[in-house]
């Protein structure tokens, strides 16, 4: 296990407990109860560096601080961007920010998403629900560095059409031919002639080669359960498959132990895991 | 038929005796394969193409359970008493498929013990994965993660 002070070298702002004020520049509504949130630094030459899989600790002033994973270009580091889910007062004072607003900003924090390892791989991304913001990170690395990966394959799903996150940015997707994407959604409503049923089921209709692949996958721990299981059926190695981690943070740097995970931190430790490290966790209860 | 992994581990007498059975079908964008009630004389390997699996609920329409593309199997009520369809399956897209006579398969099935447990030990896995898929669909689990 890596010891803090070389994680905290990872992180890009003045300390790792300094919150940065950053200015709002847009917000979009993505879904119903999801929301994007693009940044920029008062000071102009500031720019954000981050690895695919990283998130920050947003602070809004006055109600409280969350960590959000950044949902951004890793090759735009003057923007910094940020989906969520309003799902709580924190999140509900971030969804009433408008453009010009501040909100603190700490990190970026936790490990990352193995775009290096995969280089030569053929990779299949694997999303559930707002699971595709921690995720788009990675599709931008790859589609940056295309000639250094195999077939992408990108599979998402959601419970309705209405449920899509980014949606006008997977429809280019959809209509890359190096990129191959598909969608599904639990349950059809209005006038949806796509794919139905869950994520799970893309994998075996998928067409990458099991031998060579690397699979990374985020989204509710259930979903993620039965996806490894497909992909082990569909013949990758636990050691080939990355799993992205949710719990409650505090510090983000692993010493609160709110993300306490077993012998491990989210913060610090996570939230990107190799599935051979974390697999013990999908089957302990309330952990 | 070979090629397909449904019929990965037979040898090629037992696939030239399933052969015995197919034949090329091709539906049109909205046409049915078959409706709900209707005899379960067939099941089907979609070449290419898509098919929705959906109900009719009154009050609510027309419901989508699943889709089934490419590559895939579909329709197991040809293999359970009393063979009548227990939904509506409808081309989404122009799809070409293999159709496999259920009856005559029964019929081998019957004659032909060895292969007719090969057939279930196939068949059975595909209902599995539907179920699986199906429970996992009702878990609803996209919603809310954590309270921040």
């Amino acid at each position: 296990m890596a010891p803090i002070a070389e994680k905290l070298l990872h992180t890009d702002l003045a300390g790792p407990m300094t919150t940065e004020p950053f200015v709002i520049r847009r917000v979009v509504k993505e879904t119903a109860d999801t929301f994007t949130l693009d940044l920029e630094s008062g000071d102009s030459s500031r720019e954000f560096t981050f690895r695919p899989g990283q998130f920050n600790m947003l602070y809004v002033f006055g109600v409280g601080e969350v960590p959000i994973s950044i949902s951004g270009d890793p090759t735009k580091p003057a923007v910094l961007t940020h989906t969520t889910r309003e799902v709580g007062a924190v999140t509900r004072g971030m969804r009433r920010l408008k453009p010009g607003d501040t909100l603190g900003v700490r990190g970026p924090y936790g490990t990352a998403w193995p775009v290096g390892e995969a280089e030569g791989s053929d990779v299949v991304v694997v999303a559930g629900g707002i699971g595709l913001a921690p995720l788009r990170p990675v599709v931008y690395h790859l589609l940056a560095h295309r000639q250094k990966y195999g077939k992408v394959v990108l599979l998402y799903g959601t419970r309705t059409p209405e449920d899509i996150l980014f949606r006008k940015e997977l429809e280019r997707w959809r209509s890359r031919f190096d990129l191959e994407t598909h969608l599904t959604v639990d349950r059809a409503t209005g006038p949806w002639h796509g794919n139905v049923g869950v994520v799970t089921t893309l994998i075996a209709r998928s067409p990458f080669d099991p031998q060579n692949t690397l699979a990374m996958v985020c989204g509710p721990e259930v979903m993620m359960r039965f996806t490894v299981l497909e992909l082990e059926r569909r013949g990758l190695d636990e050691k080939r498959i990355y799993l992205s981690m949710e719990r409650n943070m505090k510090c983000g740097i692993g010493l609160c132990g709110h993300c306490q995970l077993g012998p491990r931190f989210v913060c610090k430790d996570g939230p990107v895991y190799r599935c051979d490290g974390i697999r013990e966790v999908f089957s302990r209860r309330e952990l | 038929m070979s090629e397909h992994p449904f019929f990965k581990g037979l040898n090629q007498g037992q696939i030239a005796l399933l052969t015995g059975c197919a034949s090329n079908v091709v539906f049109k964008p909205g046409q049915f394969v078959f409706r709900e009630g209707e005899p379960a004389d067939h099941f089907y390997f979609i070449r290419e193409g898509k098919v929705q699996v959906e109900t009719h609920i009154p009050q609510k329409g027309t419901v989508t359970i699943q889709t089934r593309s490419g590559g895939e199997v579909f329709g197991w009520s040809w293999l359970v008493p009393p063979y009548r369809w227990h939904f509506d399956a409808r081309a989404v897209e122009l799809t070409r498929a293999l159709a496999m006579d259920g009856k005559c398969l029964r019929t081998k099935c019957e004659d032909d013990h060895h292969i007719g447990y090969e057939i279930m030990k196939r068949f059975l896995l595909v209902i599995a994965e539907r179920l699986e898929a199906t429970r996992l669909q009702l878990m609803d689990v996209y919603g809310h993660g954590s309270n921040s």
